[in-house]
């Protein structure tokens, strides 16, 4: 290769920006206080987390973000749980993040990614709930004037056990906010939950049917403009000149204006008119040196990552694996890739800004609502107590609405305008050319058996890009990311299911120019498939069941074992297939929860699969809504196998080719089975759910491939295989 | 200008004929329930009922629907009544973003016209709007339980 990409460092300063302008604040989570605070209505907070206004109407905040989820509900839960709430009665609202900063945090992390909605909140949100129910039963206590310990309270009613008297929340809710929170708050065993663990309906469903629900895309404010963007193709380029001359007669055209130092938008009355003179303006592109790379020249670089000569982080090494390989009695080597995918959100990035000179409000869909509150600070220049993010819901996350990059320019526009309300919106083009990509790896392994058919030695060795490095380098471990090793780690919430003598698990980090972001499972997805194909292809050669081989590999790892199990006797792994049906089976451990998948798949002409069956675990430690897990599941099958079937971007000129649907499609319901699902939590920890599952898809779907034509398909997507669905 | 009857009522629209329906819709007639997704047809999140057919309204231009009637997801309850897909979704907990759903429903509403018992088959036919999250197991029950209810 003749040029080494160039990695853009905009995106370094970003993400370090965002803890420095005004959230590096401590934490203070309040259960409550003398001070009453209350709601814009003017209920009665009894603590942060809950609201109750004088008809029992509970209203639970939410600081993470609701983008399908399922989150908003799970988190409601389980506040309502401790809370003994009639759950009827539950509305849940978001405070802002200003709201928030200006509270010293109050509402904790709002960030929404890495599966962790719930399970890194579930402590505190119950613990309020808690409080504010011992606060409550409290206040009744006091009214009545006996003993607490006579009183208790279930569905948002308090009773007097010797005396049978009544009342309810909504009755005593003004002097329990009046109160002191209890200084000692005991939780409920999970045994004894009643509304957490019980598959309730969502509380956001019924706007979703009729058209009602607000996303980004609908905000509408008084003399609201449209803007429409173009960023520069190129990653890294910049933006050279535009003849504005040509479009600023156009109809609705207002103005035309320069976004930092890489686009230019047009705004108008409205989108539609912003859309048509943008593609009508001339715009130059200073494209740079990025400009050389190809998806040809970033493999090339990768490749050479998987020489060992080359420097590589050790992720995960036990015994001498290099030594065991030399002396094997076999070997078996393979190499696999995996290649830009886009998030391909329904509802293109998109966000509303109004920004006076004391003032600057947006208005958007976000997965941090913290993150896009820095980029206001920092877009705007304006501090803390004069900004804020009023969040929406989002049509779509999948890891892409944690980054702020479009917030940004949202404010950038704004601030050319001042006083006006402008609503910017990437067009779908815009969308697939400017994502934050699931990064592009290569992978070699390498096993090693004995005299005696036993595996004795595992070297993986990975080369290719760091998410972290671009978004996050501060989360670097001298130099190293140990991201990269998701599911393939020594011990922790993405452990490695086989016990090895030999083991070498390595990273050779190349970034090339294309920006990488968290893309549901991050990297998961992609060492899932090299593990789990490898690991039948081990099976291979050793002669044995790919499920029999992978089982002695995991006496010590008991609930990943579990997991794979449980698909297994529910697939029927023993018994024979249908004819013309084959299977195949993975697992995995990611963000705390162990996940394993089979599927049954026929195969006509060598190359159109149809999915039959697919069958899949999760032992996520604590199921909280049973019915959201099997959507998580079924719908990260969706996500996935489009991925594998569809998906995989490529690099020409520095841009990424694809720019619609119709280059980069999605699965279709003719093309989807049903999901059986496996909900076994084993308690004692909080697992993920939203993305876990989806790793297993791809190698399950590969694996059974491989029993129907003999053939192992070593890179995705299967469409560069000329395989498709039937 | 041009005269669109949507949902039954008349709007005159300050947009140039060769203006996508769906932007006319969503930002002169400010009915936002109709999404946009691509703009090329593929995905069917901006799914309008044009004379009672399922029509991907960023393919048609203002000037092809003047005359026709429009129904958009927001016109499609009656009476204060849901229809009956609207319910089966919100009965089966379909939607988990939501914003493929309005397009969603609105070709289901059309099909379930055409064939009110329709086999797998028949949906895996007529039913080609995308949803990134996935939600298809839970369409295809909602729609078999819409087609019995």
């Amino acid at each position: 290769m003749t040029h080494m990409p160039v990695l853009s460092r905009r995106s370094f300063v970003i993400g370090s920006a965002a803890v420095g302008s005004g959230l590096a604040l401590g934490l203070d989570l309040p259960f409550g206080g003398p001070g009453v605070v209350r709601a814009a209505d003017g209920s009665p907070e009894v603590n942060a987390w809950v609201v109750i206004r004088p008809d029992d109407t509970v209203v639970i905040r939410i600081a993470r973000s609701e983008m399908g989820q399922g989150t908003l509900t799970g988190l409601a839960q389980l506040v309502a749980e401790e809370l003994e709430c009639d759950w009827s009665k539950v509305t849940t609202e978001y405070p802002t993040p200003g709201q928030s900063v200006a509270r010293k945090r109050a509402w904790g992390d709002f960030s929404t990614g890495g599966s962790r909605g719930i399970r890194t909140s579930q402590d505190y949100v119950r613990k309020g709930g808690a409080t504010a129910r011992m606060m409550l039963v409290q206040a009744a206590a006091n009214e009545w004037n006996v003993p607490v310990g006579e009183c208790s309270a279930a569905s948002s009613v308090i009773t007097h056990k010797p005396s049978g008297r009544t009342t309810t929340y909504g009755k005593v809710v003004e002097a329990a906010a009046k109160l002191s929170p209890p200084a000692d708050v005991k939780l409920k065993e999970p045994k004894d939950w009643r509304i957490v663990g019980k598959g309730v309906k969502r509380l956001d469903t019924a706007d979703k049917t009729t058209g009602k629900m607000i996303y980004g895309v609908d905000v509408t404010l008084p003399g609201m403009l449209n803007a429409a963007i173009k960023d520069c193709p190129v990653f890294g380029g910049r933006l050279k000149s535009f003849d504005d001359s040509k479009v600023v007669a156009m109809k609705g055209v207002k103005k035309v204006v320069k976004v930092g130092d890489s686009a230019v938008a047009v705004v108008a009355d409205t989108w539609w008119h912003a859309k048509v003179a943008l593609d009508a303006l001339p715009i130059v592109w200073d494209e740079g040196d990025n400009a050389k790379v190809s998806s040809a020249s970033i493999a090339k670089w990768l490749e050479e990552g998987l020489d060992p000569a080359q420097p590589a982080f050790i992720g995960n090494q036990n015994g001498d694996a290099k030594a065991a390989v030399a002396g094997a009695a076999r070997k078996v080597e393979a190499v696999y890739s995996y290649p830009y995918q886009n998030h391909a959100t329904m509802e293109p990035m998109n966000a509303t800004a109004l920004y006076t000179a004391d003032k600057c409000e947006v208005w958007t869909g976000t997965q941090n609502g913290e993150a896009a509150f820095a980029a206001v600070l920092e877009a705007s220049g304006l501090p803390a107590d004069k900004c804020d993010v009023h969040k929406l819901m989002l049509g779509g996350g999948f890891g892409r609405r944690g980054m702020t990059d479009y917030v940004r320019q949202a404010v950038t526009i704004a601030r050319q305008m001042p006083g006006t309300p402008i609503k910017l919106i990437w067009s779908r083009e815009e969308d697939m050319q400017h994502g934050r990509y699931h990064p592009i790896t290569q992978c070699k392994l390498t096993g090693a058996f004995d005299a005696d058919n036993n595996l004795t030695a595992l070297q993986v060795r990975l080369s290719g890009q760091s998410i972290l490095f671009s978004v996050r380098p501060d989360a670097l471990v001298n130099g190293m990311d140990p991201a990269a090793f998701q599911g393939l780690a020594p011990q922790g919430e993405a452990a490695i299911g086989y016990s090895l003598p030999n083991l070498l698990v390595e990273h050779s980090m190349r970034n090339p120019h294309v920006p990488p972001g968290f893309w549901r499972g991050v990297n998961v997805n992609h060492n899932a498939i090299y593990l789990e194909c490898f690991m039948d292809e081990l099976a291979l050669s050793a002669g044995q069941d790919p499920l029999d081989f992978r089982r002695k590999l995991m006496g010590k790892h008991p609930k990943h074992l579990a997991v794979l199990n449980a698909v297994a006797e529910k697939i029927g792994w023993t018994t024979p297939p249908p004819k013309g049906v084959f299977r195949g089976i993975a697992q995995h451990m990611g963000y705390g929860s162990y996940v394993a998948g089979a599927t049954e798949i026929s195969v006509t002409d060598g190359n159109k699969i149809k999915v039959h069956r697919i069958v899949a675990a999760t032992d996520p430690g604590y199921a909280v809504n049973p019915a959201q897990i099997e959507r998580q599941i079924a719908g990260s099958f969706v996500y996935g196998l489009s991925a594998l079937f569809y998906g995989g971007l490529t690099v020409k000129d520095g841009r990424i080719e694809e720019n619609n649907f119709d280059t980069y499609n999605s699965m279709r319901i003719s093309e989807m089975p049903k999901v059986e699902s496996i909900i076994m939590p084993s308690g004692g920890f909080w697992g993920g759910v939203g993305e876990p599952t989806i790793c297993v898809a791809a190698p399950a779907v590969l694996n059974a491939y491989f029993a129907a034509t003999g053939k192992r398909i070593r890179s995705v997507p299967l469409r560069n295989h000329d395989i498709s669905f039937a | 200008m041009a005269s669109l009857t949507i949902n039954g009522k008349a709007f005159e629209i300050d947009a140039e004929a060769d203006t996508p329906l769906l932007w006319a819709i969503r930002e002169n007639a400010g009915l936002t329930g109709t999404k946009y997704g691509c703009g090329i047809a593929q995905c069917g999140a901006c799914t309008v009922h044009l004379d009672g057919a399922a029509t991907r309204s960023c393919g048609v231009t203002v000037g092809e629907a003047v005359g026709k009637q429009i129904t958009t997801i927001e016109g499609l309850a009656a009476g204060g009544m849901l229809h009956k897909v609207q319910q089966a979704w919100i009965d089966n907990d379909v939607p988990q973003c939501g914003y493929c759903q309005s397009g969603m429903i609105m070709a289901v509403t059309a099909l379930l016209r055409d064939k009110p018992k329709p086999s797998d088959a028949d949906i895996d036919e007529a039913i080609t709007n995308i949803c990134r999250c996935g939600t298809f197991q839970q369409v295809r029950e909602a729609i078999h339980a819409a087609a019995s209810a």
